[in-house]
């Protein structure tokens, strides 16, 4: 279960986001999961359960969104359905994933302590 | 001020990140890549389900190739040693790296491994370095290991719908190994054009081979494959850091 090593690094990036903002509350956490990305989103919202618990996310609620994969031929962009032979019909070129193949911490919902 | 909701709460703010959760994975990799461009040696990062026989292809390949080209290899496992020592006997300069409860290897790990001095050296002399995944065949596949390719192990009992079920692993492959190939006449529900099929709808790019590690059968296209993904001196990078001069934290 990767999904564990995904959320200490989750917490990583946050820390570093935060690096500014000292004293900083978070309130959400926005991440996008892509449907390639090699991530089960309920095993990685039950590892972010079990982490946050007594730490600096404790109260950080974490929004998780879809991200459904897309194919184009890397040549001429030409879309490629899921589920076809991942080459392009026109000029045979292999596909290229352009969405979907990846995991994202898109944004981070803070309260900030004003001097 | 708020951005999020309009509700004017000037302590409460939203700020853009858009950054992959393997940023630091991959950053990491692209110094190993580095260091192994600059030794001139390809690595192969080895995938497959438990059993699926990359132990195997590995000793057949080391048969193959002895006296000729200079092998290493690190075996990931949950426990045990029994996969390098299988290697150390067929002649590999081969390391375990024990992850314990880990399903897969990140970059970090080959990183650490790599200040052994005995397989720093082989890899700094080798011309192949093999890294043998954990046994899985869903957490490895999205680990960047700074891979010249990654290659997937899929053995003939595992059923033809494999690359199906397990996509991620099978879309950053640059080879699909066919492993068992003497088991076919057993496998009456095996067909090898099902299987090259699936695999085209998940993988735009592998290329598909099949071997029989104990009959040998296919061994030398797999090695020829493998010479033909070789990094060659000349890709070597002027002027890049050796791996003789990692120091203990090289990153």
């Amino acid at each position: 279960m990767h999904e564990l090593s995904l959320i200490q690094a989750l917490f990583a990036e946050v820390e570093t986001q935060l690096a500014p903002h000292a004293g900083a509350r978070v309130c959400a956490l926005h991440v996008r999961v892509g449907e390639l990305a090699g991530v089960d989103p309920e095993l990685f919202r039950s590892a972010y359960e079990v982490c946050r618990n007594g730490g600096p996310l404790a109260a950080a609620e974490l929004e998780l969104s879809f991200e459904p994969a897309e194919w184009q031929c890397s040549v001429c962009q030409a879309d490629i359905s899921r589920g076809t032979v991942l080459a392009c019909s026109r000029c045979g070129e292999p596909a290229r994933l352009t969405r979907g193949g990846a995991i994202f911490l898109d944004r981070i919902e803070a309260e900030i302590q004003h001097v | 001020m708020c951005d999020v909701c309009g509700c004017g709460d000037e302590s409460r703010v939203s700020l853009d990140v858009h950054r992959s959760l393997l940023s630091k994975n991959d950053h990491e990799a692209a110094h190993l890549r580095q260091h192994f461009r600059a030794d001139g040696v390809t690595v192969i990062n080895l995938m497959g389900s438990p059993g699926a026989g990359k132990t195997a292809l590995l000793e057949a390949t080391a048969r193959a190739l002895a006296g000729s080209r200079r092998l290493v290899a690190v075996s990931g496992d949950l426990a045990t040693t029994h996969d390098a020592e299988r290697l150390l006997r067929a002649g590999i300069v081969a390391e375990t790296i024990t992850t314990g409860t880990a399903c897969h290897l990140e970059a970090r790990m080959i990183h650490d491994v790599m200040h052994g001095e005995r397989l720093r050296e082989a890899i700094h002399a080798g011309d192949f370095f093999f890294i043998e995944n954990v046994g899985n065949l869903v957490c490895p596949a999205i680990y960047d290991l700074g891979q010249s390719a990654n290659v997937v192990a899929l053995s003939l009992t595992e059923g033809v719908d494999k690359p199906l079920k397990y996509p991620v692993m099978f879309k950053n492959a640059e080879l699909v190994v066919l492993t068992k190939l003497d088991l076919l006449p057993h496998l009456a529900d095996v067909s090898l054009a099902a299987i090259r099929d699936n695999i085209s709808r998940v993988s735009p790019a592998a290329a598909v081979l099949t071997v029989s590690a104990t009959s040998g059968e296919g061994i030398a296209a797999w090695t020829d494959w493998l010479e033909s993904s070789r990094i060659g001196a000349a890709q070597a990078r002027d002027g890049a850091p050796r791996l003789h001069q990692l120091g203990p934290r090289g990153f």
